[in-house]
């Protein structure tokens, strides 16, 4: 079953037209994905990689019947590009864009409160590489190769250190069942939380893998989430203990500002709930071998 | 992105925040001039750099008269200042702020911030400000108050009023005091500011509130819609290494060890810096060269490493996504061409086109060293350092 992309996913692409929506879009279409349709103001009526392009979200969502958007769209209209696709009945958004003013994200989580529980869009990202279940498909601009199926979850801020983990976990024999990339920026639409939550829920993962790093509140809030809820066991990694506190390390989110945010704290209080913390980055592979083994002796 | 302290003042008070009078001074007889334009008497003089702590760093003092003003001006113009946010090498001193003295009967802090857990933006506040506020976050952190603002509904008047009892405020301070809040909190919204701090905002003996010090700092992601905030940085507070960097789409960070980092992607930047140093060595800089990297770039990044005296080792380590490795080998190439680079260079590539990246550094005859992964990366950058370093 994988979680919020399989292979009956409908995915719209809102940036399509452009040229790194193009790009993207025609590696997942290549990969098997769904995609169904693209969205650019101004383009209705053409077609892009023979897919229609629509004016309006909504448009795309009643003609084609799409459940997924992939938002590659640029940080000036990508909040507004958020809200379109929640009102157009969109389930989940994936949003790949990194810069988007920290006020336009608080505007567009308050936005999304107006729908109940049960019709709010899921948002995803953004500032992140985007999510994937290999073999299924997948909605944003990793490198899907590297990617080996299996049963295995892995949450991330950063795109790249979940690349490092996916081959290193491949490298074992370990696949994967989908990866979610949740993005560096300090507001964002999911929390590791939000994603562990559906992992635990999903039948087809027996694990997962946390990959977190230093500035914010998630990482804590995870590391309580596991300890009451979680029956499936959890592997971590925390990036940023060789890094200054007080300076921001590259995503917009990555600064130690508080007590709390250091990757010291985090590791020791992930450790303290029985998170299996990866001593360094290269072996996160093998600490996902180490907690599946551990399982399967339990 | 942050700001000096006269141009907060300057914003705040646009907003509506009661400041000192004032003025601002580039030389000493300037100085003094600000001081007889005060009215001659007392006045206080402080140093305009980007950081806190410049009290107890010796860079605020009140002056009787023009002439201790001029002479105390002379002592801090053109120096660098060190206080303990800065690095050891400081921040250089080009102007000063002249103000009025204030007759303070009582000190508050007010601080506006991002608060990441409710994602709004929030105040915090008490009614012990000044110096003794950052002892108070440390040691009784609950004694601080906490109000998150709606961001449908921004600032609500009653939460204002609450917030001034809270403080202990009363009559016409608590006019006042609501007057300052919206004030801040309309800056704030209105700039796409990242904080904004007045400490201490004073009670002064005849009653009125005034903002003593102020501090703003600005979302850099939202400066494309406010020029006027991004025409006041000074680069002359700024790491001029970051600041070249910054110019070039790079994200770059200066540290104090020697192995330079070349990375793409924050967070494997990040983590290739703590596998540098669990192998015994120590980063000299953390580098993210972003997504789609042209030679160019690259090559441009190993010039920014290398304007690093200490650097005697460069890593580079890639996990293409939307990267390339055949054209980060060639930036490595081209910079060994354009740049004649004298010290060793570890190069782990991995992801897209990584075949054809590993053939042209193998076909490039050059002395780079080769690894396959993360831990091999790092450990050959620790082992390649000369052996008085290395010691």
């Amino acid at each position: 079953m994988a979680i919020l992309i399989t292979e009956e996913t409908r995915v719209v692409v809102q940036g399509l037209s452009g040229r790194i929506g193009q790009f993207h879009a025609q590696e997942m279409i290549e990969y098997g994905t769904r995609v169904v349709a693209g969205v650019t103001p101004g383009k209705g009526g053409t077609t892009v990689l023979n897919r229609p392009v629509f004016n309006t979200v909504r448009d795309a969502v009643e003609a084609t019947g799409a459940d997924l958007s992939l938002l590659i769209v640029p940080p000036p209209q990508a909040a507004d590009a958020m809200m379109e696709a929640a009102d157009a009945g969109i389930r989940t958004a994936v949003c790949v864009t990194d810069g988007i003013p920290a006020q336009d994200m608080m505007r567009v989580k308050r936005f999304l409160r107006r729908y109940p529980r049960d019709r709010k869009m899921r948002l995803i990202g953004p500032n992140c590489a985007g999510i994937i279940s290999p073999g299924k498909g997948f909605a944003g601009i990793m490198p899907p190769h590297i990617y080996t199926p299996g049963r295995v979850g892995i949450i991330g801020r950063s795109g790249t250190l979940g690349y490092e983990a996916a081959s290193q976990m491949s490298a074992l024999g370990i696949g994967i069942s989908s990866s979610i990339g949740i993005g560096g920026d300090p507001i964002n639409g999911s929390s590791f939380k939000d994603i562990l939550d559906l992992f635990e829920a999903d039948p087809e993962t027996d694990a997962v893998m946390m990959i977190g790093e230093i500035g914010g509140p998630q990482e804590a809030e995870a590391a309580a989430f596991v300890r009451d809820h979680m029956t499936k066991p959890v592997a971590a990694y925390i990036a940023g203990l060789a890094a200054p506190k007080g300076r921001q390390m590259g995503h917009a989110g990555a600064i130690i500002s508080a007590f709390g945010e250091s990757a010291q704290e985090k590791v020791d209080l992930l450790s303290s709930v029985g998170i299996t913390v990866a001593p360094h980055p290269s072996a996160m592979g093998a600490t996902v071998a180490a907690v599946l083994g551990h399982k399967a002796a339990a | 992105m942050d700001i000096h302290e006269h141009q907060a003042k300057e914003i705040l008070a646009q907003f509506g925040v009661p400041v000192p009078r004032s003025g601002l001074a580039f030389s000493p007889e300037q100085a003094a001039f600000r001081c007889r334009e005060l009215g001659g008497g007392r006045c206080v003089v402080k140093a305009q750099v980007h950081s806190g702590g410049r009290g107890e760093a010796g860079g605020v003092k009140l002056c009787d008269g023009d002439a201790e003003t001029r002479e105390y001006a002379a002592t801090l113009l053109g120096t660098t200042l060190v206080t303990k946010q800065t690095t050891a090498s400081g921040k250089r001193i080009d102007r000063l702020w002249v103000e009025e003295a204030s007759q303070i009967a009582r000190e508050l802090y007010l601080g506006f911030v991002l608060d990441r857990k409710s994602e709004r933006i929030m105040i915090v506040a008490s009614g012990h400000g000044g110096m003794e506020i950052e002892d108070l976050a440390e040691t009784d952190p609950d004694s601080l108050i906490r109000m998150v603002i709606d961001p449908a509904a921004g600032l609500v008047e009653y939460q204002a009023r609450e917030l001034s009892y809270q403080l202990g405020l009363e009559g016409q301070q608590v006019g006042q005091m609501v007057t300052v809040l919206k004030a801040c909190y309309r800056a704030y919204r209105d700039l796409d500011a990242m904080m904004v701090e007045i400490n201490p905002l004073v009670v002064c003996e005849d009653g009125a509130l005034v903002a003593l010090d102020a501090k703003m700092s600005f979302d850099t992601n939202a400066l494309f819609r406010r020029p006027q905030v991004g025409a006041l940085r000074d680069p002359g507070q700024e790491d001029p290494r970051e600041s070249l960097a910054a110019d070039h789409g790079l994200a770059y960070v200066g540290l104090d060890g020697d192995i330079g980092c070349i990375i793409n992607g924050a967070g494997l930047a990040m983590a290739s810096m703590d596998m540098i140093q669990l192998a015994g060595g120590a980063p000299a800089n953390f580098l993210d060269i972003g997504g789609g990297a042209s030679p160019e770039r690259v090559c441009q990044a190993f010039r920014t490493v290398l304007s690093d005296s200490n650097v005697s080792v460069i890593l580079v380590n890639i996990f293409a996504g939307i990267n390339r490795c055949d054209w980060i080998a060639s930036g490595v190439i081209q910079a060994y061409t354009e740049l004649g680079i004298a010290i060793p260079v570890v190069v782990r590539l991995s992801g897209t086109n990584v075949d054809a990246g590993r053939k042209l550094i193998a076909e490039s005859g050059l002395p780079i060293i080769s690894a396959n992964t993360l831990a091999e990366a790092a450990e050959a950058a620790v082992a390649a350092r000369p052996p008085a370093l290395a010691a």
